[in-house]
């Protein structure tokens, strides 16, 4: 895949930007068949179960009250709308399908909640909490500047990895719960698309079911992809399923590919006691982020850290570590080819992104071919067969089309396709969506990075402008000996539009949504500077951001239709 | 962070100038950014890193960190150095290409904008006539010049000889493979901070590899403390008016069944001005003082509530009166503070810790007010509630022991101050005056300490005669 990898980025035209497509915060890459331009940003995603959760508290009143609120099906189908895989895209969708009065049902051949809630973001989460705790405690530097005295911080590896998996399954019953009570059918099995409307799906050993529905949704996601030449064991050469676990605590781990996956393990493995090794294939570190971002990211995530990076390389061949030998790593150059070398470590763990899971989904069936596994979709996420026309009532969303790998982007497509379905168009505005990296500090951004809004800007003509702010104006960044940290805005001064926002600092990935609202409500930023923010918290430093900006334009009207990706 | 060739920000400066004599003031490189004809004259290879002005405000700059370090091969746009300015760090990026022969001013310290912080050299050859240039620019550039690190040999060749290879016992369990080097991540980056060549070591941690601790033995470092490069050498009191004590590397051996108990914070900040005191130049006075009529004044005035620690304290101030250079300071090594008011500050062991309440205008005010002013402070001082101005303001400061029947010691002269006074027990001597006559009276030590660098001896000496006088006759301090 590394190898893969490079080369398409070469062949690509406009490639400019590197694809890396994440999901989860815990994907690499992989690279999406559409235009760059789709798949450029790189998201990691959050849960969005609180807030369904109470909503689904508001609507339990109204389904007593109406008696029914998944509908029934119209004509002769058994549901209006079927949803394959039960992850958090397709969650999203049954939820706001129901508010819709569809009959739904989803399919799930493994566990609700996919892999953002079982093998992703969410027991990451809890694994990055208990890191950013042992890293704080650690920090004697800080605790002193703090005025506190620690004795020597120490952990249990069973109870941190404990605390990960009930996260894990706390969360996956919310999710079954929810759907349950809103009396969403689910349907326990493989599904596979017999033809149009029609699917059949159950256990293995067990005699098939076949329903019909009137729309279908395709959200069966991704599994880590493992380049060539990689023998993963689940002991020694690993991916984020195993590492999640947290099974072992290596003395030395190298991680393949730096990107969110690597970048959230080594800051978990480091906070624990481990050394990491980098391995990158590209020529720098972190190459999905912006630059400026990435560097700063360098400077405190990595250089003062037990970490050492080898770019441009790739793994060519890992041997998992059996009979008295280490984990053996061999390298080659990214470009010559060459050999460069080995490393020997405890463990190897392989982030070097997703690949769509769509085997098996029976697309041969209605000639749909996928592309490099990716389900082909247009920018309604309706599926698009082999002689680029669209298939009726057939949609696909998440990681399974690869637009955008992140969960809250495939839940979002997901309530953007039953908006359609329900009757109403409705475009999703990739560019609004955040992504954000839960090492300590965060990063986040949303929209363009500045290489991306320059090669715009010079395209379309106009002028692009960057403001800065820093985390060390903050009081209560400062109150909380956290000054680390920069928020970067790239905007256009002639109209106020905002074109991208990044943050690295205390709580970047809770900050972003500010200005991720304002790209997808089209706020601009003559406007936005005059919202007021509490004092003192962490948001003054987007309020100083957008105060900081030098617009030209006063008037106040849209400034662009939200743009489909 | 913005890199100042590509940053928007008009006060663009240079990292990096030439210099053609070994010495130059380094400001008058300063060019102006203009693309192309940025360099005068190509001659020296050997180039400096200057503290770059990040904003228009910015007088001088806090180094962050390096992110290259000597003997790194640098190339045009590269980052090598991250800078502090008023608002944010920046990366400063070098504009040729190059070795980082020497680094000048070290992480964590302070430069003027325009001082040479690091030094450049083309091709290795000239590394070893930078590191001369660097030592030479730490004796002769500007003020704050931080000393060089040198903590290898002085010699050009970068590798310190190291002498673990030689302690090691031979290497019976060599690596797998032959010539080749296996060490961590964090092993790599410690032998490259402490120049260490990791090629020579014995590997201990499994499969043979290279573990942090066995560079740190290399190194020659206590695992656990985490001592960074070079201390400051010789306190050059200048710029910099908090001089950093020398960290002490404290590798006490460990004593079994040892408890440790951290500083409370009085605790605290009696070790942080101990340790601050060390940067003071101090000198020693004693003299013997009769106390016979001190002692019987004492016990005519004791039943009014005066004390002897207010009636020494009004000996001290009015003879401080006189000599006011006892009572000035000296705050930067350059200059004298004279104190328009005369505090004697008073040194009282309260609940483990120590805390000098201060008698403020002890010379104005008299013997009883004096009296009942000590008592409230000391009142205040068990109940923790002195004010920072009561226990902070002192221009002198008397410690008394005499009623431990101590007859004389040394004190310590506190940070802020030009003298402190230690007063022994009043003891019956025997005496010969000058006609031979034996007699015996009480007489007690006082002992000075003062600050060389304002007080010199004679004044001292002048003094404590006066002091002496007073004691000896001390009905003036009842008036």
């Amino acid at each position: 895949m590394q190898a893969s990898v490079s080369s398409l980025s070469i062949s690509l035209p406009n490639s400019t930007f590197r694809s890396n497509i994440r999901f989860c915060g815990l994907r690499q890459q992989a690279l999406g068949f559409q235009s760059v331009s789709q798949s450029q940003l790189n998201k990691s995603q959050r849960i969005r179960i609180v807030g369904r959760k109470s909503r689904l508290q508001k609507r339990l009143v109204s389904v007593s009250a109406s008696d029914s609120d998944n509908g029934s099906p119209t004509k002769s189908f058994d549901y209006d709308l079927l949803i394959i895989g039960a992850g958090v895209g397709g969650h999203g969708a049954a939820l706001h399908a129901v508010e819709k009065g569809l009959k739904t049902a989803i399919v799930e051949g493994d566990v609700v909640g996919g892999t953002c809630v079982n093998r992703g973001c969410v027991p990451s989460k809890a694994l990055l909490a208990v890191s950013g705790r042992m890293r704080e405690l650690q920090d004697e530097h800080h605790m002193k500047a703090l005025g506190l005295q620690v004795a020597a911080a120490g952990y249990d590896r069973q109870a941190v990895a404990d605390h990960a998996s009930n996260l894990a399954s706390k969360i996956r019953n919310n999710l079954t719960n929810s759907m349950k009570a809103l009396g969403v059918d689910i349907l326990t099995g493989f599904g596979t698309i017999l033809g149009p409307q029609k699917v059949k799906y159950g256990k293995v050993g067990f005699p098939d079911n076949v329903i019909t529905a009137k729309d279908i949704i395709i959200a069966t996601g991704s599994v880590p992809f493992v380049p060539k030449g990689i023998e993963v064991d689940g002991k020694t050469v690993i991916t984020s399923d195993h590492a999640l676990k947290l099974e072992v605590v290596p003395d030395w781990v190298a991680i393949v590919g730096s990107g969110y996956i690597g970048l959230e393990f080594s800051d978990v493995y480091t906070a624990l006691g481990s050394e990491v090794t980098f391995i990158e294939a590209l020529d720098q570190l972190m190459p999905g982020f912006d630059p400026e971002i990435g560097k700063l990211a360098q400077r405190v995530l990595i250089n003062p850290r037990k970490i050492d990076y080898h770019t441009g390389v790739f793994a060519t061949k890992i041997t998992p570590a059996k009979d008295g030998t280490p984990v053996i790593i061999e390298l080659t150059d990214a470009k010559t080819k060459e050999p460069k070398g080995t490393l020997e470590v405890d463990v190897a763990l392989i982030a070097t992104g997703r690949a769509p899971f769509t085997k098996g989904l029976g697309l041969e069936n209605i000639n749909v071919e996928t592309q490099r596994g990716f389900v082909p979709v247009d920018e309604r996420m309706r599926v698009i067969d082999a002689n680029r026309n669209l298939v009726p009532h057939l949609y696909c969303i998440g990681d399974a089309n690869g637009k955008m790998m992140l969960a809250h982007a495939a839940s979002a497509q997901g309530i953007s396709v039953v908006e359609q379905v329900s009757g109403r168009d409705h475009v999703l505005n990739h560019l609004s969506i955040p992504a954000a990296c839960f090492t300590h500090p965060e990063i986040s951004m949303v929209g363009l990075t500045e290489p991306q809004a320059k090669e715009k800007a010079e395209k379309e003509g106009f002028e692009m402008s960057i403001a800065k702010t820093s985390f060390k104006a903050n009081t209560k960044a400062l109150a909380e000996n956290e000054g680390e940290g920069l928020a970067k805005l790239i905007y256009r001064p002639d109209n106020g539009e905002i074109l991208g926002v990044h943050i690295f600092g205390m709580h970047a990935a809770d900050l972003i949504h500010e200005a991720s609202n304002a790209i997808a409500l089209g706020t601009r930023i003559q406007d936005i500077k005059f919202a007021v923010h509490a004092h003192p918290t962490l948001s003054e430093v987007l309020d100083e951001l957008f105060k900081s900006a030098k617009v030209n334009a006063s008037v106040t009207k849209p400034v662009s239709e939200p743009v489909a990706v | 962070m913005a890199s100042l060739l590509q940053s928007r920000t008009p006060s663009l400066s240079f990292s990096s100038s030439l210099s053609s004599t070994p010495v130059i003031r380094p400001s008058a490189f300063f060019l102006k950014p203009r693309s192309g004809s940025r360099v005068p004259v190509v001659r020296a290879k050997i180039r400096e890193i200057f503290m770059p002005a990040l904003s228009s405000t910015m007088t001088e700059g806090k180094i962050v960190s390096w992110i290259k370090s000597e003997g790194d091969v640098l190339s045009k746009g590269e980052s090598v150095v991250v800078v502090e300015s008023d608002k944010a760090d920046m990366d400063v990026e070098t504009f040729y290409d190059g070795i980082l022969a020497a680094i000048v001013i070290n992480e964590g310290e302070t430069a003027p904008v325009g001082a040479a912080i690091g030094i450049l050299a083309e091709t290795e050859d000239e590394i070893a006539e930078a590191k001369a240039k660097a030592t030479s620019q730490s004796s002769s550039a500007p003020p704050p010049s931080a000393p060089k690190v040198e903590e290898s040999s002085p010699a050009p060749q970068v590798d310190a000889p190291s002498p673990a290879v030689a302690a090691a016992p031979a290497p019976t369990a060599a690596p797998s493979t032959p010539g080749k080097v296996v060490a961590t991540p964090y092993a790599n980056k410690l032998a490259k901070q402490h120049k260490v060549d990791i090629g020579k070591l014995v590997g201990t941690g499994p499969f043979g590899r290279i573990t942090p601790e066995d560079v740190e033995k290399a190194a020659g470092i206590t695992p656990a403390s985490k001592s960074n490069v070079a201390a400051p050498a010789a306190p050059v009191a200048s710029a910099a008016p908090a001089a950093v004590p020398p960290k002490a590397p404290s590798s006490f051996p460990e004593i079994p069944g040892s408890t440790v108990v951290p500083f409370t914070t009085m605790q605290a900040a009696v070790s942080k001005n101990m340790l601050e005191s060390l940067t003071v130049p101090t000198f020693r006075v004693g003299y013997p003082i009769a106390t016979d009529a001190l002692d019987a004044l004492y016990e005519k005035v004791k039943p009014k509530g005066v004390t002897m620690t207010a009636l020494l304290a009004k000996a001290a101030a009015m003879a401080l009166a006189q000599h006011p250079v006892v009572n000035a300071t000296c705050k930067d090594g350059k200059s004298f503070t004279h104190n328009s008011s005369i505090n004697i500050a008073v040194a009282v062991a309260i609940n483990g810790g120590l805390i000098t309440p201060v008698l403020q205008d002890a010379d104005k005010l008299d013997l009883y007010l004096l009296s009942q002013k000590w008592k409230e402070l000391v009142e205040k001082a068990r109940a923790k509630q002195l004010q920072p101005n009561e226990y902070n303001s002192g221009t002198f400061t008397l410690s008394n022991l005499g009623m431990f029947g101590v007859d004389r010691f040394d004190a310590i002269l506190p940070p802020g101050q030009g003298a402190i006074m230690a007063v022994g027990a009043s003891k019956p001597t025997v005496l010969a005056d000058k006609d031979g006559f034996f007699s015996v009276k009480n007489k007690m030590l006082v002992n000075v300490t003062a600050d060389h660098r304002i007080i010199y001896g004679a004044d001292l000496a002048a003094f404590l005669q006066t002091f002496s006088k007073i004691i000896e006759n001390p009905e003036s301090l009842t008036m």
